[in-house]
């Protein structure tokens, strides 16, 4: 399926799932299965996605916390008191953010970054971000290959960060860093240039 | 004499600070040549390089590559003709994928459709990197990036290849490959290397830059074995190499 295909679908289900009343507990098993079915037929590996789904921790922490902060009437769950609303909230959160993780996962094992790059392009993004997309996914290997020499260089000096009395340097491997890629990025413009680039993409 | 593929004349430059590189370089190479320039660090070599496809443009003196002048308005004909291969592979393969990237030149000339597929197509098989095409250039190895770059510029039908420290960072096996594909490339060469060896297996001529002008050129092996001008010039073969024997296995 081509990328750009995907993405309108991603965003689709989204504003479907996000726009369901969250008490259709139905419709929620429904989109679980239909995540299902295109994890199935992609081929995606359950472990894959589920190690990946931690980005989600920061809004289960907060969905728990809801049901014991959360106003109105309560009800007693295993001895505990939790209010009414703030259950329905935190199922709300939890099934839409959970189902949002998932899709988005299913579309990142299907998809290369080149393949959602050139997507985005045929939806017609504006060509200067596709660009800067592009060269994000082009050189973020090149620039954290280069962080990872320079860690291993400070390192090998016996630097160890422990505390904040350490954060200057550190600081100034960040500074060092940025210079490093901006260098790079005039070199590529060299290089761009050198071959007939005049400021836009060819199609 | 027919028309030189690469003619300058007299170049001189200064960079905008005031700092002067170049003061008067004469240099000619004619067609089906390989020309490496040797000299010292800081000797005015990539400011040279970057004047011959107009990135830098002639303070005094003249440059022409196969007659056309290399001036402001000709940029977009010089820069096909002048196909630079820069020493980072990783500044010139910006691209997503392999293909796309030797696409770029040919695209920016307004190339397109099946025309530009061949071109690209044709320019991988010189450097042996076809089955290379639809992957990613950062998950090449180094010297398989170096000879995709070196595909980027054949993509344009260069008639002059530029290569700025063509074997540097690559191991012997790769150095070696290299070597094979430039020599079986149908194209005029000039070459910046402080690799003397590879100047001498390559390149039948040599031209020495230093302090902003052309301070020697001759035949690779004469000026390899010049051993007081090798020493004025700071350059210095690797230890035990002799370049009057190598030059008799070639």
């Amino acid at each position: 399926m081509p990328a750009h295909l995907k993405v309108l679908a991603l965003v689709g289900f989204m504003l479907v799932v996000v726009a369901t009343p969250r008490e259709w507990f139905a419709a929620y098993a429904f989109f679980l299965g239909v995540l299902v079915t295109v994890g199935a037929v992609g081929r995606v590996r359950p472990g894959w996605v589920l190690k990946r789904m931690v980005v989600e921790t920061p809004f289960v922490v907060f969905a728990v916390l809801m049901p014991f902060i959360a106003h109105g009437p309560r009800i007693e769950v295993l001895g505990l008191s939790l209010s009414e609303s703030g259950l329905l909230s935190a199922w709300g959160l939890l099934a839409k953010g959970t189902l949002g993780v998932i899709a988005g996962l299913m579309l990142a094992a299907t998809t290369t970054p080149q393949e959602l790059v050139h997507g985005l392009e045929r939806l017609r993004l504006p060509q200067q971000l596709v660009q800067i997309m592009a060269f994000m996914v082009r050189y973020l290997e090149v620039v954290t290959d280069e962080m990872r020499r320079m860690a291993v260089a400070r390192a090998s000096r016996g630097f160890v960060a422990r505390n904040p009395l350490h954060w200057p340097v550190l600081a100034r491997s960040v500074g060092a860093l940025f210079i490093r890629s901006f260098e790079r990025g005039e070199r590529v413009h060299l290089a761009m240039v050198s071959r007939g680039y005049t400021g836009r993409m060819p199609r | 004499m027919t028309t030189p593929v690469l003619d300058v004349r007299g170049l001189a430059f200064a960079y905008p600070d005031g700092h002067q590189a170049l003061f008067g370089v004469d240099l000619h190479v004619h067609r089906g040549e390989r020309v490496a320039l040797l000299g010292p660090n800081g000797a005015g070599k990539t400011t040279l390089v970057l004047h011959l496809n107009g990135i830098h443009l002639a303070g005094a003196g003249s440059v022409a590559v196969s007659g056309l002048p290399v001036t402001k308005a000709n940029i977009k004909e010089i820069r096909r003709r002048v196909g630079i291969v820069f020493q980072d592979p990783d500044d010139q393969l910006f691209m997503g994928t392999v293909r796309e990237d030797v696409a770029f030149g040919p695209a920016n000339l307004g190339l397109r459709g099946e025309a530009l597929d061949a071109k690209v197509t044709e320019a991988l098989a010189k450097v042996g990197m076809e089955e290379f095409a639809d992957r990613p250039p950062h998950h090449l190895s180094f010297g398989q990036r170096r000879r995709v770059a070196v595909a980027t510029v054949l993509a344009m039908d260069p008639e002059i290849l530029v290569l700025d420290e063509p074997s540097s960072n690559l191991d012997p096996a790769s150095r070696r490959e290299l070597a094979d594909i430039l020599r079986g490339l149908d194209v005029t060469v000039l070459m910046v290397t402080h690799d003397l060896p590879y100047a001498l297996e390559l390149c039948e001529r040599s031209v020495i830059l230093d302090g902003g002008v052309v301070a020697a050129e001759g035949r690779t092996v004469d000026v390899l074995s010049n051993a007081d001008l090798m020493r004025a010039h700071r350059l210095e073969l690797p230890f035990g190499f002799d370049p009057v024997a190598a030059a008799a296995t070639l």
